[in-house]
């Protein structure tokens, strides 16, 4: 029975140790231990926290990087095009320029046949006529005697002389 | 009496069979251990023929019970101080061996007797006794181990800011997560960290002292109830001293209850109030003083019973409770911390 009895002689050595455990605990050890683990859990969700930002942040930046490499590959593209089309521009000026040209050069090729032709022609009417003159002097020289030798003579030189 | 007579029967019988059927007597042997109540007083025949007398309710109450000398083993013996009050000497201050002559007889000593643990004057004047007796040291070797140890954890959380927990840190720092978000955070709610150094306090101080008290020669301090009173006291002053409305509106105006029941239901719930901190006292000191006894009970079987088969079957036996008791040190502490926690959650709560 004096085993349910509580002695005071413990109870007091308990109270009194009991009591400078806690206090000591309580002081030095439980305040900075749960501060130091609450400073560290607030660490680590910040810290969590700040990772999922950042995988967005990354995300993001890799959105954007991708978007500006598309709009950079459309104004390769439009460049391209735009390219292509003022060289094709170019050609086809150039195709009508020479066109032009050539025909210019056609233009003045044929009015320069034309001119050598005419001065060629009236070279050579000139050369008809002083062969005419010279025949002329030629009949007139031999024969001027016989009326139908002459007139038949001088019709075969005016025949001659318009085939020419 | 029959019972003695059916056994000392079965010992007979067993004798006879003794190392002809050794299999069939360890499974025997264990069965009379288990069979077997405790705080018997048995005589024994010894081989010799003489009479030996082993009084194992003697031997179980002296081990449970607090004692002015610490006998960690028969005949290793530690005196411990006596201090004693008393009107006439004042505060005196002497060792426990000046009551004991060459014998081991116990004698007076200043005119102070020590009968059955009890130190009285020889004169009749009242005195009082404040020696560390041998559960009071253990309170000390565990205060001792308890500030050794959290102290060094203490160091390192200020040595590791901010990183992960080293050596003896990371080895309790689970264990205080564990009290912390499992026993104290939804027992008491928003207000725990005002409770959370005394818990947590309350709980390494009764798991040290279970644990110590399971090594051999040790004392039975937790399962003294001296000092679970002295935790239960604390728990009921800290409960009833931060008491809000609601709890005390529930103690003296307990709702849904008509007026005419009143004049019974206080006294019930004034008569709850007290059984919570009682029933903490007795749990623990019942708990741990019960394995204790089972743990010496199934030991003394061996010399009750004289006999190695007997001594097998016990060894085995109380192998196994004390892997058991480990886990009762453990479960005690978490129960007394956890029905604190309750408590006091009951207490601060402020609305329904």
């Amino acid at each position: 029975m004096d085993l349910l009895i509580p002695e005071y002689g413990l109870l007091f050595w308990q109270l009194v140790v009991f009591s400078i455990v806690l206090i000591i605990l309580a002081v030095f050890v439980w305040k900075p231990v749960t501060e130091a683990l609450r400073t560290r859990e607030a660490m680590i969700e910040d810290s969590i926290k700040s990772a999922e930002l950042a995988r967005e942040e990354m995300l993001k930046i890799k959105a954007d990087n991708e978007n500006v490499l598309k709009e950079a590959r459309a104004q390769r593209d439009q460049l391209l095009k735009d390219a292509m089309a003022v060289a094709n521009k170019i050609k086809e000026d150039a195709k009508g320029e020479t066109a032009i040209i050539a025909g210019k050069m056609m233009a003045d090729a044929k009015s320069a046949i034309e001119s050598e032709k005419n001065a060629a022609l009236s070279e050579v009417k000139n050369l008809v006529s002083s062969l005419s003159l010279e025949i002329a002097e030629k009949i007139i020289r031999e024969k001027l005697s016989d009326n139908k030798a002459q007139r038949d003579l001088v019709e075969k030189f005016v025949k001659e002389a318009k085939i020419n | 009496m029959s019972g003695y007579i059916e056994k000392s029967g079965y010992i007979e019988n067993m004798r006879a069979n003794e190392y002809t059927n050794t299999y069939k007597n360890l499974i025997y042997s264990v069965l009379i251990c288990l069979l077997s109540v405790f705080n018997i007083q048995e005589t024994v025949a010894s081989d010799g023929g003489e009479t030996e007398k082993f009084n194992i309710g003697e031997m179980i109450n002296h081990h449970i019970k607090d004692s002015h000398v610490w006998e960690i083993t028969h005949g290793v013996v530690i005196h411990l101080p006596i201090i004693l009050y008393s009107a006439p000497d004042g505060l005196v201050v002497f060792s426990s061996e000046n009551f004991f002559n060459e014998g081991h007889q116990e004698v007076p000593y200043m005119g102070y007797v020590l009968e059955h643990e009890h130190i009285s004057r020889q004169d009749g004047v009242s005195v009082l006794d404040f020696s560390i007796t041998k559960n009071v040291l253990f309170i000390f070797i565990d205060a001792f181990i308890m500030l050794f140890v959290f102290l060094a954890v203490a160091k390192g959380y200020r040595k590791n800011i901010g990183k992960a927990p080293k050596g003896i840190q990371s080895l309790f720092e689970p264990i205080i997560i564990f009290i912390r978000d499992e026993v104290v955070k939804p027992s008491i709610g928003e207000k725990y960290q005002r409770y959370l150094p005394y818990l947590l306090t309350l709980f390494f101080f009764i798991w040290f002292g279970n644990l110590i008290g399971l090594v051999p020669g040790a004392a039975n301090m937790t399962g003294n109830i001296a000092v679970t009173c002295v935790l239960a006291i604390a728990t009921f002053f800290i409960t009833n001293l931060s008491g809000k409305k609601t709890y005390w509106s529930h103690i003296f105006n307990t709702p849904g209850v008509p007026w005419w029941l009143r004049p019974i239901i206080l006294p019930v719930e004034i008569i709850g109030v007290l059984t919570k901190p009682v029933s903490l006292m007795v749990r623990l000191f019942v708990s741990i003083t019960a394995g204790h006894i089972v743990v010496l009970s199934l030991i003394s079987l061996t010399f009750i019973f004289h006999s190695w088969m007997v001594g097998f079957g016990s060894t085995v036996i109380v192998t196994l409770i004390t892997i058991i008791e480990l886990l009762v040190a453990t479960i005690q502490a978490y129960v007394f911390t956890m029905f604190t926690s309750l408590y006091i959650g009951m207490a601060v709560e402020e609305h329904h």
